[in-house]
Parts: C-alpha cells; sequence; structure tokens
C-alpha cells in the first residue's frame, strides 16, 4: 500500500521497509564484526609471540564457568529464535514469555561473568589492578589477560544493551504485535544471536587452548 | 494457523549447537598438540554457521541479504589476511 501513512515516502510497501531494516541491521553488524575483528588480531599476533604464555593463561580461566555459558548464551538464542517464528497476535504472551526466559539466561550469564571476575581477582590475575604472576612466562599469561578483560567487558556491554532490547520488544510485542514490532524484534534478534557467534569465538580462544597439555 | 511450538528445524540447531559445545570441550582436553586449536576453531566456525542459517534465518534471504551478511566477514577477512601476514611471516 504505497498510500498508506504508516509507510514513511521511500518505501513502497511494509515488508519493503521491514527488509530495508534487517538490510540495515547487518550493516551495523559489519560494524560491529570489525570492532570484534580488531580484538582477534590483537589475540593472533600476541598468540603468535607468546604462545606458552596465552596457554598458560588461558589454564587459569574457569572452563565450568565458561562451557555453561555457553550453554546457556545459545539457548537464550534458542528462545529468541523461536519467539522469532511464532510472532503472532494469538501467541504475543508466548512470545513475550519466550523472550523474558532469553533475558533471565542472559542475566544467569551476567552473574556467573562476575563470579568469574571476582575469582580471578582473589587468584591476582587482573592487570593494572592486582597482578601477581611471577616467572618466565609473566609477560605472556599478563597480555592474555588484558585481552581476556577487554574482550569479555566489551562483549558483557553488548549483552546488557541485548538484554534492555529485549525487555522493550518483550512488552512492546506483548502490548500491540504489529508487523512493524515485529521486524524490530527481528533486528533486536539478529543482534542478540550475533553477541552469540562472537561469545562462540572469544569462548574458543579463552577457554580451551592449553587443556590437553600433558 | 496459529503455532506455538518451534519448528523442527530450530530445535535440532539447538540441540545440534549443544552437541558441539560438548564435542569441543572434549576434544580440548584430547593431547592433538597444534590441531587443538584448529578443531577448536574449526567447531567454532560450524556453530556459527549454524546460528547464522537457521537462528539468523539466513537460509531463507535472498542473495542481497546474504551480500549485506558476507560483507563483515569480507572485511574481517581482510583484516586478518592482511594484518597478520607480516607477523606469521617474519622470522
Amino acid at each position: 500500500m504505497p498510500d498508506s501513512p504508516a509507510v514513511a515516502p521511500q518505501f513502497t510497501s511494509a515488508s519493503h521497509r521491514d527488509e530495508t531494516a534487517e538490510l540495515g541491521m547487518w550493516v551495523f553488524i559489519a560494524t560491529e564484526v570489525l570492532l570484534f575483528g580488531g580484538l582477534l588480531l590483537a589475540y593472533f599476533v600476541y598468540r603468535h609471540a607468546y604462545p606458552q604464555g596465552f596457554v598458560t593463561g588461558s589454564r587459569h580461566t574457569e572452563i565450568v564457568i565458561g562451557t555453561a555459558n555457553t550453554a546457556i548464551l545459545l539457548t537464550s538464542s534458542f528462545l529468541v529464535a523461536w519467539a522469532v517464528e511464532i510472532f503472532s497476535a494469538e501467541t504475543r504472551r508466548l512470545t513475550a514469555g519466550l523472550l523474558t526466559g532469553a533475558i533471565c539466561l542472559g542475566l544467569a550469564f551476567i552473574l556467573l561473568k562476575g563470579i568469574e571476575y571476582h575469582r580471578e581477582y582473589d587468584e591476582h590475575l587482573v592487570p593494572g589492578i592486582d597482578f601477581r604472576f611471577t616467572g618466565s612466562l609473566a609477560n605472556g599469561v599478563q597480555l592474555f589477560f588484558i585481552f581476556y578483560f577487554i574482550a569479555t567487558a566489551i562483549h558483557a556491554l553488548h549483552m546488557i544493551i541485548g538484554i534492555g532490547l529485549l525487555a522493550v520488544l518483550a512488552l512492546l510485542c506483548r502490548a500491540a504485535p504489529s508487523t512493524r514490532r515485529r521486524a524490530a524484534l527481528h533486528s533486536v534478534a539478529l543482534y542478540w544471536h550475533f553477541v552469540d557467534i562472537v561469545w562462540i569465538f572469544l569462548f574458543a580462544l579463552i577457554y580451551l587452548p592449553g587443556r590437553s597439555a600433558s | 494457523m496459529t503455532q506455538s511450538r518451534p519448528s523442527l528445524q530450530l530445535v535440532a540447531a539447538w540441540l545440534g549447537l549443544l552437541g558441539l559445545l560438548a564435542l569441543t570441550v572434549t576434544m580440548a582436553y584430547a593431547p592433538l598438540g597444534a590441531a587443538n586449536a584448529v578443531v577448536a576453531i574449526g567447531i567454532g566456525i560450524t556453530k556459527a554457521a549454524l546460528v547464522a542459517a537457521i537462528f539468523m534465518e539466513l537460509r531463507y534471504r535472498d542473495a542481497l541479504t546474504l551480500l549485506f551478511a558476507g560483507a563483515g566477514l569480507f572485511w574481517l577477512g581482510i583484516l586478518l589476511w592482511l594484518g597478520l601476514m607480516d607477523f606469521l611471516t617474519r622470522t
């Protein structure tokens, strides 16, 4: 409906508007890929320079918490994808419920991350604040933990923003599940899944190296 | 027709992702030497592809959307490739 006042003049239809919103979200995600890409580049450069230090640093991370958090985040993504899939006027309560479930899992992730940070502080592994790792590998281990804290803190910031967005969408979709809000939910879902993918790689780079060392 | 249950594909993707997580953690403890890193990153790429194809619905999208989604990966490739070339080849 080109004449509909609900659609801005640059769009020919509501679906044109929603498709444009999706492409815009992918452009934003591309910029986010490059933000985390810079961190990845730094990780690979310093892992190459300090292979033993990075492996040793990795062995000091909490793999149980890291694995639990990965499962939590994958499950929250599943709930969000489910909410997008069944979105309709009849299922608005279930949609809001699924989004609330994803929010709770997101909060659980942040809580576990906080416990993990606290343990690392107790073990004197926080560069710049309290870092007491001695020996020939100290420099490499310190670089590993600098990467660890910066990367996971930026990721956690994305999680907090995502939780806020999911909360807004849960309220909006429950109040009036229009096609426009479906498009908005879809954009937020793309963001949430992207944050999930970032964690998949952070998990592989932070927690897994050095576990099999004899 | 109102659907409230998740599609089989969605459930399969979720279970598959959890299975891959269990696999990658198990493989991390296997003494494979340098191959450990390759396995960890390979499984990571597989998981990311599953999330992108199923959860982010890229399997249903047209070439234009795939182009927009692929643009980020293209620039990431340039960043990592040109960025690492010097460090990995210098002796």
